[in-house]
């Protein structure tokens, strides 16, 4: 039972992490039909800038919190740059291509942005400063840190924020609208561009914050870390369905319930041949069993709420 | 207000329009009629900016084949599409609020809404409903609505009538009437040749993509040839 409730908290937390990042990618696919793999590598650049801004401000002598308060909004505001300008640079020149194309080039900007990063931080394992006080607490036989609580409640409320966004905001509408009818929401006097920017820059800010969540949690980042956390954030927004931003919020979490889950039982379902660093394959069994039976998700209709 | 000319439309190898010209005068309305494939939804998508055209559109004396699409509402132009378009997981009013997405006044837009509902009764009973869930005639109230939000100087209608229930079209042409009485100027494609032409004061009529004939409604209606081939007696 203990084991039980301590790897729902786990979950809970690397859910968190997976939501934000899934919210990403189900919003640029509701409006363009576009997976944009680069934003696995979104979330590194977010990481890695941290913990560089962080780490030198703590060296100059400047207090944890406030050194850790620049950090989030250098990342942030540097990774939405870098969505917005991806987007420009890398997609807006194929919107009218045939959909593999910008798929591949996807794939492509996901190299580019991997090997810039290893130009510019090296090959090394990257600690994440102390940014956050080491405190532990207990409760009902679960313990948890300060920095799961907080890695909780700031996605929740980001995830709030962001839906509040979207249903109650004429941005939000705009975007809605777009994702349902790009020629019509144009004859309202949407200009599709700017609402495609506006999908890349808030997608690559929750990129950002999820970044220094996971660097925070691990404290460890490296270069290729964007790879396998955009694949299973990707994974959690087709669970959910994805273009629908409730699935990909449910998605993540799920998907950090089931990694969790299975993670602390692995060793009793395997008779101790497999450990739980077998985790990874949870993901990507869901992947393959949604994939085949549902591949709409579990919100996404034949249509979806796209956006 | 609205000049084309010579304004042509192709897809691919088909010629859909062929320099057609026509003009729409202020608070006239016009009518565009002809059988299915004539080339009228074609016409109004070159206007529109939808699909891309060769010619000349003029409207206040300003091109409008240059501009963005987007912009085409804000130089006061409002397109009900063929097919409605309503957008399907926003709601009515969330539909009625995108027709005003170019405006500010937060007061007048409110006040523009309840004349929407009041021109259509049933739209403001189905405000929180998903406009997806509407029946066919609900959408194109909605449609039409939607495009009277942005006050545009000049309406284009693309079958309003289109696979509606006597009944619904009646209350939608009844709408239109009243907003071409208060001024609008109004363009109206349908292939409904008997309805557009007792709505209209001119009407043109569209044959493979050309346009064949043209005159004063109420003489059209009385025409031999327009008797014979678009009213079917
Ligand atoms: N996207 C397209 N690609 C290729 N051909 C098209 C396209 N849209 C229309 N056409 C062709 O152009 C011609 C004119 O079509 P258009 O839709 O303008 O006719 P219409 O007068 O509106 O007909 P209807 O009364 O059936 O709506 C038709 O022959 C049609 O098949
Ligand atoms: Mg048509």
């Amino acid at each position: 039972m203990d084991i039980f409730l301590q790897q729902i908290v786990n979950g809970l937390v690397q859910g968190s992490i997976y939501a934000l990042v899934a919210l990403g990618y189900t919003m640029v696919y509701g409006i363009m039909g576009l997976i944009n793999f680069a934003h696995g590598e979104v979330v590194m650049i977010g990481t890695l800038t941290a913990i560089t801004v962080a780490g030198s401000l703590l060296a100059a002598g400047m207090p944890p919190a406030l050194a850790g308060l620049a950090a989030l909004i250098v990342a942030t505001l540097l990774c939405m740059a870098l969505g917005w300008g991806l987007e420009r640079i890398a997609y807006r020149p194929l919107r009218n291509a045939p959909r593999l194309t910008p798929l591949i080039t996807a794939i492509g900007m996901s190299i580019i942005l991997q090997n810039l990063a290893m130009i510019l931080w090296g090959r090394n394992y990257q600690t994440f400063p102390p940014l956050f006080p080491k405190v532990n607490f207990e409760l009902a036989g679960v313990h948890f840190t300060a920095v799961q609580v907080i890695i909780v409640l700031l996605s929740a409320a980001t995830m709030l924020s962001l839906t509040l966004l979207v249903y109650r905001t004429k941005l939000g509408m705009a975007m809605r609208a777009t994702a349902q009818n790009p020629a019509v929401a144009g004859l309202m006097g949407v200009n599709s561009n700017r609402v495609i920017s506006a999908a890349f820059v808030i997608g690559s800010a929750l990129a950002a914050l999820a970044g220094i969540m996971v660097g925070a949690y691990y404290e460890i980042a490296h270069y290729q870390m964007g790879f396998m956390l955009g694949l299973k954030a990707f994974t959690a927004a087709v669970l959910g369905g994805i273009g629908n931003l409730l699935g990909a919020m449910a998605g993540g979490i799920l998907l950090g319930l089931i990694e969790a889950l299975g993670a602390g039982y692995i060793g009793d379902l395997t008779g101790g041949f497999l450990g739980s660093h077998y985790q990874d394959i949870f993901a990507f069994m869901v992947l393959i069993v949604v994939l085949m039976f549902r591949p709409s998700g579990l919100f996404g209709e034949k249509t979806g709420d796209r956006a | 207000m609205l000049e084309v000319t010579g304004l042509h439309v192709a897809y691919g190898g088909i010629q859909a329009v062929r320099s057609i010209t026509f003009h729409v005068k202020q608070g006239e309305t016009v009518a565009l009629v002809g059988a299915n494939g004539a080339g009228k939804t074609s016409t109004l998508k070159a206007i529109s900016r939808i699909v891309p055209a060769t010619g000349d559109v003029h409207f206040c004396g300003e091109k409008m084949l240059q501009i963005p699409p987007h912009d085409l509402i804000r130089k006061g132009i409002a397109l009900v599409p063929e097919g409605r378009g309503v957008f399907p997981r926003l709601t009515v009013a969330e539909n009625l609020a995108m027709g005003a997405f170019i405006r500010d006044d937060k007061a007048e837009i409110a006040r523009d809404v309840e004349r929407m509902y009041a021109y259509f009764p049933r739209l403001k009973e189905r405000e929180t409903q998903l406009a997806g869930t509407l029946s066919g005639g609900e959408q194109q109230m909605l449609a039409l609505g939607r495009a009277l939000m942005s006050r545009p100087k000049l309406l284009l209608l693309d079958e309003p009538s289109m696979g509606l229930a006597p009944i619904m079209v009646q209350k939608i042409f009844e709408v239109v009437r009243a907003v071409a009485a208060e001024g609008m100027t109004i363009l109206l494609i349908e292939q409904n040749a008997k309805l557009a032409l007792e709505v209209s004061q001119r009407a043109y009529v569209m044959e493979s993509g050309e346009i064949t004939l043209t005159g004063n409604s109420a003489e059209l209606l009385h025409d031999p040839k327009v008797k014979a081939a678009y009213l079917g007696e």
